[in-house]
């Protein structure tokens, strides 16, 4: 099987970039969702 | 307050799960389902996100023109969030499809990257939309921000043609296209192929409607913190 390491690596390459993407947007939302909290309790 | 996030999240995480797990079943129809291609044998399975990748990444620049245009027309603040969303998910895709574009071309080229015309101008296409990215970081009052997004955006779209139409237009070493007019995939791989492409379009959809929710709660924090300034806290 030449070349099965490449098709691997590829596979890992689209895994690693879809997962950090959407846990980059998921850490980004709860930072705001922390600031919405403490903004609207001292607006309280 | 925290019950409402938690009913938002829980749909979300469901959706999440199946998107994952359908990308699981896609990556394994592509090494195990789909026939081997004869002449580049198992490095040929890279296309089945290769391609869909790009495609994806189409509809996510399809999308944010729209969205830019209809900014334009209306100044509604909505549609600069739908297009800035889909622009980021769009460049996550075309990053993918330029990961994964040298990985194959190494054992088939014997290089990792050649500058002909397909590759360069997706190269430029990745360049223009990561400095629409930026130029959101550097202008921070809001209707200033949406419009000078949108124009750079329907700017950008103007290289979607060249990419696509650049291996008729241009002697390149791209291979030719293997569906449509012409095309001789065999039904098996095409169906392999749509089935990725359905795994990605519904990675698509989640992410966009995750970074939408994002740009809503980004508005949000603005307003709270104008209104704090108002009060002097």
């Amino acid at each position: 099987m030449k070349n099965l390491n490449s098709v691997f690596i590829a596979f890992l390459a689209v895994w690693a970039v879809f997962f950090a993407y959407q846990f980059t947007v998921g850490r980004r939302m709860a930072r705001l969702q922390e600031e919405i909290e403490r903004l609207k309790s001292r607006l309280k | 307050m925290a019950a409402e996030a938690k009913s938002d999240l829980a749909p979300s995480l469901l959706w999440t799960v199946l998107t994952y797990a359908w990308l699981a079943l896609a990556g394994y129809a592509a090494l195990f389902v789909a026939p081997e291609e004869k002449t580049m044998g198992v490095i040929q399975r890279i296309f089945y996100f290769h391609v869909p990748s790009f495609w994806s990444a189409f509809i996510a620049i399809g999308v944010t023109t729209f969205g830019s245009i209809a900014y334009l027309k209306t100044r509604a603040m909505k549609w600069d969030w739908v297009s800035v969303s889909a622009a980021e998910v769009g460049t996550a895709f075309l990053t993918v499809g330029l990961v994964t574009g040298p990985i194959w071309a190494k054992p088939v080229w014997g290089v990792w990257w050649a500058w002909d015309a397909r590759t360069t101008s997706t190269f430029v296409l990745w360049a223009l939309y990561v400095s629409y990215l930026l130029l959101r970081t550097l202008v921070d009052e809001p209707d200033r921000r949406a419009l000078l997004s949108a124009v750079v955006a329907i700017f950008a779209c103007l290289d979607v043609p060249l990419v696509y139409f650049s291996i008729w237009w241009f002697r390149t070493q791209h291979p030719q296209p293997v569906i449509g007019d012409g095309g001789s995939l065999d039904p098996r791989m095409g169906k392999v192929l749509l089935f990725c492409w359905g795994a990605m379009l519904a990675l698509f959809v989640l992410v966009v409607h995750q970074r939408y929710r994002l740009e809503k709660q980004r508005a949000e924090v603005d307003g709270l913190r104008m209104e704090a300034e108002r009060r002097g806290l």
